[in-house]
């Protein structure tokens, strides 16, 4: 069974129970986020939900681990920019 | 060697950073490591706003205009120093009357402060709960990092000769024949000055009590929690117009009111409040709560934002919440600076200046008898 | 012999003291598993927390449809796997805890949804993850730990490129690389920055031990098989790359890990796995005052005593959390914790001779371990391999630079202090990655070894987990 999410204006397939940041890595992306000094590219690191890296908005919900957040069909992913929450930037 | 200092925080930085600057050999000391003490528990305010007109905001004001001249000598940057202004905030009819008497107190006293009608205080505050009765706006307050600022005012000292000793506990006080200071013992072998301050923060009765000095200084505990890092939300450092009351009460129980302000570093901190629990370190789930619930409160936003961790203080006060500065007439060479309650950080480089000054001779600023560390026997009888 | 086991609490009765369960474990790992079937099993009300859907923890990574090939004891899973979702224990998934209180009734267990487990006894198996050694470019994506890799390759069927550096120091590198080329992926090379005969100096470890030899021999044909190169007394670096990572520097070194001059190598590669060692998940043992010590390994573990308990009485350890050691020592530990936790609540009185089998072979394993950790030891030469713009703190973004002007300049003398002027540590991993590194850098500049201390001054989390602001309120 596989589940579709969006991400960045393309559909990513999905496989039942994987996460997003495993179907992103498997879907060829990298990095989904940048660094709030220095605007680096981050992607997946530990992998196991310890290190913070892999931060992305699900359905409007920023700062999720996309290594521990598992795919549900028609999933709306966002790549974030620094801390994630620029509904709250004035 | 002219000075000792006795503590590597907020207040003994301060007071090594004048003294060095008037001339003076100064060795700073610490049991610890540099700001890790009261300091290291300190949120980094430097208020005007939540002082009523007293000896204490005369300190105040004078500690205001000294880390202006700081941010401009050691660099803002370098101590994390925001001069982003205070805001207070009153929820009911009661609170705005309050605030409004107390802000026009403080205008005539010098301070200034400026009302708010709620709209204005949501422009200042987009993200501020629209249920509000009136505010006052303080240009006057501002936010730094207390240890960075403690660290650095250090390395200024250091670069004008002083010396630091961490890992290095006073275990006594040495007097000559005529009952002056000679210096202390420590862990690390003795120093020797004529002058020796007690900047020891939560501790310093502790150390005034090793000099045979007593001051009533006692721990009042304090948790703050810090969010996840944020674009700026919060553009001032916020509180509920209860905060005055809260630093002002005598009660050994739970006292919490809010404060709310944004970091450099982006994130939010959170506090505040008061318990006398001696030095207590366990964490308390109910005090943690009921920060979270009365920032909610002020700031709907912050619920949805995640808590990253929580610390914790003792701030040092005295009975009559007033700081112990200056010389002690009861051992001669003793001079105390500390028992500053929550004010400490902002206080600290008022205090340093007038204890310069004290120990050369000049004469202080302002008059240190409201201050005085041999005020608590009169008081009491 | 093994010693008497804990007296029963006075009042082993649920309902009246108010707790939701008579045991409680956290982590359902080898260790969490194992210690919950062996107090369900003694008649004790169970609860198994975990923060993932399965069981398995990290040893166990699996997808559903798993048959068990390319894991290891899977039969043992199996067995635990059926006992705990068949049998008295209430496996509770997706249940991540933030903070453990001490209460009455025992300890409250705080999930960040909001939710609160009331227990009685509490067991602790919340395991380890990598130990990370800095080094320039490590934070390209790309660039995995080990243990990032095995997870997304056991846990997601996803492996993290398709030319892939396995770099560290460890066995762990080993199944991670195997694991890897059997999915199809081409390894490059396997660099093992020690050189691990140590184990020649313990024949009495690694006889006990026989079984693991064989595990690290099966990894061994498996890489000859795939004609994977393995290299010791090398390792990666520097990563470089614009977006993303797309060379690894590999390096020879001398015994005290020093780069050997001339021995750079640049492999062109889309991905590079690391991993130095493990250390363990200690938030909530230090939350409620836990003992720690200094393990052999240079990692800050929790004591446990001979019935597994930790220093503060109700509270149960087993697994990494009380020393690296793998994973049949967390079953062994578990079980033991399981048992002796049950005699603790329910007066189940332990099976003195299974107990006395226990405990020899967790001596046997954890000689075992100890001969590991001597031959696997983190060598101080690593510090060489940064340069001032590496970045120590991945969160927060702090530069070697940064941490050494807080030293020299600020008078920083310690870890704790480092983190409270330079913001290592400070980010939303709180440490969790940084802290071992910045622990060692702190000390270096200061001209002394790691401490206890070190450690220990930057590993307390209040918060163990997220949690919202809301949640906390609405407790």
């Amino acid at each position: 069974m596989s589940y579709r999410f969006s991400f960045a204006d393309k559909e990513i397939a999905a496989e039942a129970g994987q996460t997003v940041g495993a179907a992103l890595i498997a879907a060829g992306y990298r990095s989904w986020r940048t660094t709030r000094h220095n605007g680096a590219p981050r992607g997946i690191f530990c992998g196991i939900g310890v290190c913070f890296d892999c931060l992305v908005t699900v359905n409007g919900r920023a700062n999720q681990r996309a290594c521990l957040t598992e795919v549900r069909s028609g999933d709306r992913v966002e790549p974030q920019e620094g801390a994630g929450r620029a509904d709250l930037a004035q | 060697m002219d000075v000792l200092v006795i503590g590597a925080g907020m207040v003994g930085a301060a007071c090594a950073y004048y003294c060095a600057a008037a001339g003076l050999r100064v060795a700073v000391l610490d049991r610890g490591p540099v700001a890790a003490g009261t300091t290291s528990g300190g949120e980094g305010n430097i208020l005007v706003s939540d002082k009523e007109p007293s000896a204490e905001l005369d300190l105040a004001l004078l500690s205001v205009g000294k880390w202006v001249e700081l941010g401009e000598q050691v660099g803002a940057d370098r101590l994390e120093l925001q001069h982003k202004g205070g805001v207070v905030v009153a929820r009911t009819a009661e609170a705005a009357t309050g605030l409004a008497t107390l802000a026009k107190e403080q205008r005539e006293h010098g301070i200034t402060a400026v009302d708010l009608t709620p709209a204005e205080l949501r422009d200042l505050e987009p993200n501020l709960t629209r249920d509000t009765a009136a505010g006052a706006f303080y240009p006057q307050d501002m936010q730094v990092q207390p240890m960075l600022a403690a660290a650095e005012l250090l390395r200024q000292a250091r670069d004008r000769g002083a010396s630091l000793h961490t890992d290095t506990e006073v275990l006594g006080f040495r007097t000559g024949a005529d009952g002056r200071l000679t210096g202390v013992r420590t862990g690390n072998g003795d120093f020797a000055a004529g002058w020796v301050i007690n900047a020891a923060g939560s501790w310093g009765g502790e150390i005034a009590a090793l000099a045979g000095a007593p001051v009533p200084v006692l721990p009042r505990r304090g948790f703050i929690l810090v969010t996840e890092p944020l674009p700026v939300a919060v553009r001032h450092k916020v509180y509920s117009a209860d905060y005055v009351a809260n630093v002002a009460s005598g009660d050994a129980g739970l006292e919490t009111s809010v404060v709310v302000e944004g970091t450099a570093a982006g994130t939010v901190l959170i506090g505040a409040s008061r318990e006398r629990v001696g030095f207590d370190r366990a964490v308390s789930l109910p005090v943690l709560r009921a920060l979270a619930g009365h920032a909610i409160d002020l700031f709907p936003f912050l619920a949805e934002v995640g808590l990253l961790r929580s610390y914790l203080g003792f701030r040092p006060y005295c009975p009559d919440h007033l700081p112990v500065i200056g010389p002690d007439p009861r051992v001669v060479g003793l001079v105390h600076a500390c028992g500053h309650e929550g004010a400490g950080i902002g206080l600290s480089v008022g205090t340093g200046h007038l204890i310069a000054q004290s120990i050369t001779g000049a004469t202080p600023d302002l008059d240190l008898h409201p201050f005085r560390p041999d005020r608590f026997a009169e008081e009491a009888a | 012999m093994p010693t008497s086991p804990s007296s029963p609490t006075s009042n082993n009765n649920t309902d009246s003291n108010n707790a939701d369960y008579d045991v409680t474990v956290l982590g359902a790992g080898p260790a969490g598993l194992a210690a919950a079937v062996a107090a369900g099993t003694a008649g004790a009300r169970v609860a198994l927390l975990d923060a993932g859907n399965r069981v398995g923890g990290q040893y166990w990574r699996h997808r559903d449809e798993d048959t068990g090939a390319g894991h290891h004891h899977w039969s043992t899973l199996r067995r635990l796997r059926s006992a705990v979702l068949t049998g008295p224990v209430d496996f509770r998934p997706g249940h991540a805890v933030w903070h453990v209180s001490r209460a009455d009734h025992g300890f409250t267990v705080h999930i960040t949804d909001g939710r609160e487990i009331r227990t009685t006894t509490l067991i602790v198996a919340t395991g380890g993850y990598d130990r990370q050694l800095p080094f320039p470019g490590w934070t390209l994506p790309g660039v995995f730990t080990a243990g990032g890799a095995q997870a997304l390759l056991k846990g997601q069927g996803v492996s993290v490129g398709r030319r892939i550096v396995v770099a560290g120091t460890g066995p762990f590198l080993l199944p991670v690389a195997a694991g890897l080329a059997e999915a199809g992926a081409r390894v490059i090379g396997v660099f093992e920055a020690g050189s691990p005969d140590g184990f020649a100096r313990h024949p009495g470890a690694v006889l006990t031990n026989l079984d693991k030899l064989a595990e690290g021999a099966g990894y061994l044909r498996t890489l000859l098989r795939h004609r994977i190169p393995y290299r010791t007394r090398s390792t990666v670096i520097a990563a470089h790359g614009v977006d993303r990572v797309h060379t690894a520097t590999v390096a020879r070194l001398d015994a005290d890990w020093r780069v050997l001059p001339g021995s750079e190598s640049q492999l062109d590669c889309d991905a590079v796995a690391v991993g130095y060692g493990f250390t363990p998940q200690l938030e909530i043992p230090l939350q409620l005052g836990c003992a720690t010590r200094l393990d052999a390994d240079g990692s800050l573990v929790a004591v446990a005593d001979d019935q597994q308990r930790g220093s503060v009485p109700g509270v149960y350890l087993a697994g990494e959390v009380c020393g690296v050691g793998g994973a049949p020592l967390a079953l062994v530990e578990g079980e033991l914790a399981g048992r002796h936790a049950a005699y603790r609540t329910v007066a189940a009185v332990p099976d003195r001779r299974a107990v006395g089998r226990l405990l020899r072979r967790r001596s046997a394993l954890r000689s075992f371990a100890a001969a590991m950790h001597a031959s696997y030891p983190v060598r101080p030469g690593w510090l060489s391999w940064l340069d001032g713009e590496t970045e120590l703190c991945r969160c927060e973004e702090v530069s070697v630079d940064t941490v050494r002007r807080s030293v020299v300049d600020l008078g920083a003398t310690d870890p704790r202090t480092v983190k409270l002027l330079a913001r290592p540590g400070m980010g939303l991993c709180q440490g969790r990655v940084c802290g071992y590194a910045t622990a060692c850098l702190v000390a270096h500049l200061r001209g002394r070894p790691t401490t206890e201390q070190d450690l220990l001054g930057i590993s307390t989390r209040p918060i163990a987990a997220p949690i919202t602001l809301g949640t906390l309120a609405e407790g």
